[in-house]
């Protein structure tokens, strides 16, 4: 009896033993070697595995934050829009490098066709996509270049920060905007943009995006951008340009004076989080500008005032005036 | 007459309502201004070649093809161009049209306008080619693809059957039904000339059981040419799709992403057959079609003779007027068609009818879950699971929808008509074509 426990504990050891050793070989064998900085630098990261970096997940963005730090000694064009420059400091100190912080972003719906500024003529039945409306007609108000209403955008959102209003029926963005793209892919027609969020969130941008002529463009939406030029000519920054009867303000250049506010007929310039204009007479005069801040050449927008924009949520963006 | 021969998998039997069968075929006048869309075909969109203020006569060309797959577009009415602008058409959206004014009605002098049947077909298989090319013909079933490019098989491809799509299986729809009784000869000495062009011995015309006067006519004529027969189908949408009218004709099967030449046959619409007698026999391009205006609430469906560019609403006033009832208008039929949001929109080439659908019947069902009755499935004449196509397309899922062949679709709708739950399911597997097209076609570019 003795015998046989004996040759079982010795067969099965023997066994147990010789596997250990092969492991043993292969593991050191074929070892890959990782960087651990790879599990610090991810550890970091926000894992929200959004895709807003241009890399497939959280993981894909530190290997090549890794990467680069080792090979450029600098992690330029790349960025985390998730965590913002916060999280990029903290990578970089990780890494041992000087992380130049960014500006701020945030998406902007350059539409304001809502149920009143552009009402339905025809009742749109079917998938509920922006994707698929798209392809088949121009929209409920006719402007073939406007928000179709379908709330794609909202469902790309992975941070919640895009909501339709059920009363305008456009998207609107919150403060929780992380920037980081998705919806701007997600809309089929391109109404979405990434702006400078701006000094205090104070943005001016045009609200349209329709190229039309201005005759076939106002018949149906009485807020749309004709391409009068006005606003170029009132601007003294260089800041507009006018293409296929749409205007655009760089945000670059924009020293957010709001004269082309001022001057639109249509109203298609929105002005974002400022406070209520002073008498007319004032806020005409160059040398005042509404932040209080002289106007110079060098753009207001880049001193960024605004590190924590998660404590403005009460304030909406997309607020007219 | 037997058994009927129809198509194997799937497939529905929607309430026929073919109103304007007995309607005789009308000319409308011609209108006051024509708006000729610039991309009628299937394919790139014509370039004009005429400018404001030309004089142009009807059957003048008036914008040549751009590229392979495009076509000819001739002037339907003699006039002044107004200009050339946007212009709202079938796809929606705006896009650049050829407005012109209409003084008198003064023809091309090479068109022969005479009545006379031409039965000598004097031009080569090639001259045949170039002159339906040369005439704009594209295929007039909907699918508007250029008829010249259908009778150039690609080397080492060769037709042996010219099957003739007198099917008609959507609801509604009449013209091509009246155009088989009134222009019977005209249609045979067509399918003559498409054969020679095709140099293939036998062609078959296929017709549904429901149109048995069609059927009786054409077999009749059909009696002086022995290569040409007619066959009667049984009905069952969509057997005017042309793998499926294949497959019930001849039982042959059109392999996956390719086309029928694969299997020896070319498919012609009897429209097209048509329109091919008058541009080789009588030297008249494509610039007027048959369209069927109808609806429960028309008071006078007809069969038209319309000039293209003529406004929708031009063709309703001559049905006696848009119901008060009208929910919906579509452009074709009830189960491929589109529904327009302008009534100004201009009739193209493609357009085989208006429908002018109750407020009652054109309103959809409410969407519900999926019961897995697997209805869909079954009434899908290509095979697929419009089930599980929806859902990867509404997840984004696009390699599983891509497995799954999505793009085998035809479009057809049985499975949303079939639905019990009310889902949007042709919408969703539209929506999945155009996302997994777009996924190919980066693929190929990279």
């Amino acid at each position: 009896m003795d015998n046989i426990i004996l040759i079982a504990v010795s067969a099965l050891g023997g066994l147990g033993l010789i596997a250990a050793v092969i492991l043993y070989y292969i593991a050191s064998k074929f070892k890959v070697f990782e960087d651990p900085k790879i599990d610090e630098v991810e550890s970091a990261l926000p894992s929200a595995n959004c895709g807003g970096c241009g890399f497939p997940g959280c993981r894909a963005f530190a290997e090549a934050t890794v990467v680069s730090a080792r090979e450029r000694k600098s992690l330029d064009g790349l960025n985390c829009p998730v965590g913002g420059n916060e999280v990029m400091q903290v990578v970089g100190k990780i890494l041992g490098l000087e992380v130049e912080a960014k500006e701020p972003m945030i998406a902007v719906i350059r539409c304001n066709g809502s149920t009143t500024h552009s009402p339905a003529k025809v009742k749109y039945e079917g998938a509920t996509s922006c994707a698929f409306a798209h392809a088949l007609y121009g929209g409920e108000g006719g402007c073939q270049f406007g928000c179709l209403g379908l709330a794609d955008c909202v469902d790309a959102c992975e941070f919640e920060a895009i909501h339709m209003n059920p009363e305008t029926g456009l998207p609107e963005v919150n403060d929780k905007c992380t920037a980081c793209n998705a919806c701007v892919l997600a809309c089929p027609r391109g109404i979405i943009e990434l702006r400078k969020r701006g000094p205090k969130d104070k943005r001016i941008f045009v609200s349209c995006v329709n190229m039309e002529k201005g005759a076939p463009a106002k018949k149906n939406c009485e807020v749309t951008c004709i391409g009068c030029s006005l606003c170029q000519k009132a601007c003294a920054f260089d800041a507009i340009t006018i293409t296929s009867f749409l205007a655009y303000i760089d945000f670059n250049k924009c020293t957010l004076c709001r004269k082309c506010v001022e001057v639109c007929p249509t109203n298609a310039i929105h002005e974002v989080n400022f406070k209520p204009r002073k008498p007319k007479t004032e806020t005409l005069t160059p040398e005042k500008s509404v932040s209080g801040k002289p106007l110079a050449d060098k753009p207001l927008v880049s001193d960024s005032s605004k590190t924590e924009p998660e404590n403005k949520k009460e304030e909406l963006i997309e607020t007219k005036e | 007459m037997g058994i009927l021969k129809t198509f194997v998998l799937g497939g529905v039997h929607p309430a026929e309502n073919k109103l304007s069968a007995n309607a005789a075929i009308e000319a409308v006048p011609v209108p006051k201004q024509v708006i000729i869309p610039l991309g009628q075909n299937l394919g790139a969109p014509s370039k004009p070649i005429v400018k404001k203020g030309d004089q142009v006569k009807t059957g003048q060309l008036i914008a040549e093809a751009n590229g392979f797959i495009s076509a000819n577009i001739h002037s339907p009415v003699s006039g002044t161009v107004l200009k050339i602008d946007q212009f709202i058409d079938v796809t929606g959206y705006k896009r650049p049209c050829v407005f012109i004014h209409v003084e008198g009605d003064e023809w091309d002098e090479s068109i022969d306008r005479t009545d006379k049947l031409e039965t000598h077909i004097s031009l080569s298989s090639e001259e045949i080619v170039a002159r339906v090319k040369a005439s704009g013909i594209v295929g007039l079933g909907g699918a508007t693809f250029p008829t010249s490019v259908k009778l150039m098989p690609p080397p080492g491809k060769k037709a042996e059957y010219l099957i003739i799509n007198g099917v008609e299986c959507e609801p509604y729809l009449t013209s091509d039904h009246r155009m088989m009784l009134e222009k019977g000869r005209e249609i045979i000495v067509g399918i003559q000339i498409l054969m020679k062009a095709l140099l293939v011995e036998k062609a078959i015309i296929g017709i549904e059981n429901n149109k048995t006067d069609a059927i009786n006519h054409l077999t009749e004529l059909a009696k002086t040419d022995e290569r040409i027969r007619v066959i009667a189908l049984k009905v069952r949408y969509p057997q005017g799709g042309e793998k499926q009218l294949i497959k019930a004709a001849l039982n042959r099967e059109v392999p996956s992403g390719k086309l029928p030449i694969e299997v020896g046959c070319v498919v012609q619409n009897i429209s097209t057959a048509f329109a091919v007698y008058e541009a080789v026999q009588k030297n008249k391009p494509l610039f007027e079609r048959v369209v069927t205006v109808t609806g429960k609430a028309v008071k006078k469906p007809s069969n038209f003779l319309v000039r293209i560019g003529t406004s929708t609403q031009d063709l309703i006033d001559a049905a006696a007027g848009l119901p008060e009832s009208t929910g919906k208008v579509i452009c074709g039929g009830p189960m491929m068609g589109k529904a327009i949001t302008e009534l100004d929109t201009p009739i193209v080439k493609g357009t085989s009818g208006i429908l002018l659908m109750e407020k009652t019947e054109s309103q959809r069902l409410v969407e519900n879950p999926c019961i897995r009755c697997s209805r869909c499935t079954l009434v899908c004449p290509m095979g697929l699971e419009p089930y599980l196509l929806t859902k990867a397309a509404k997840l984004g899922k696009l390699q599983i929808a891509e497995k799954e062949m999505i793009m085998d679709c035809i479009e057809c709708g049985s499975c949303q008509y079939t639905c019990p739950a009310g889902i949007p399911l042709l919408d969703y597997l539209r929506l999945g074509k155009i996302k997994v097209g777009r996924a190919i076609r980066t693929r190929i570019k990279k």
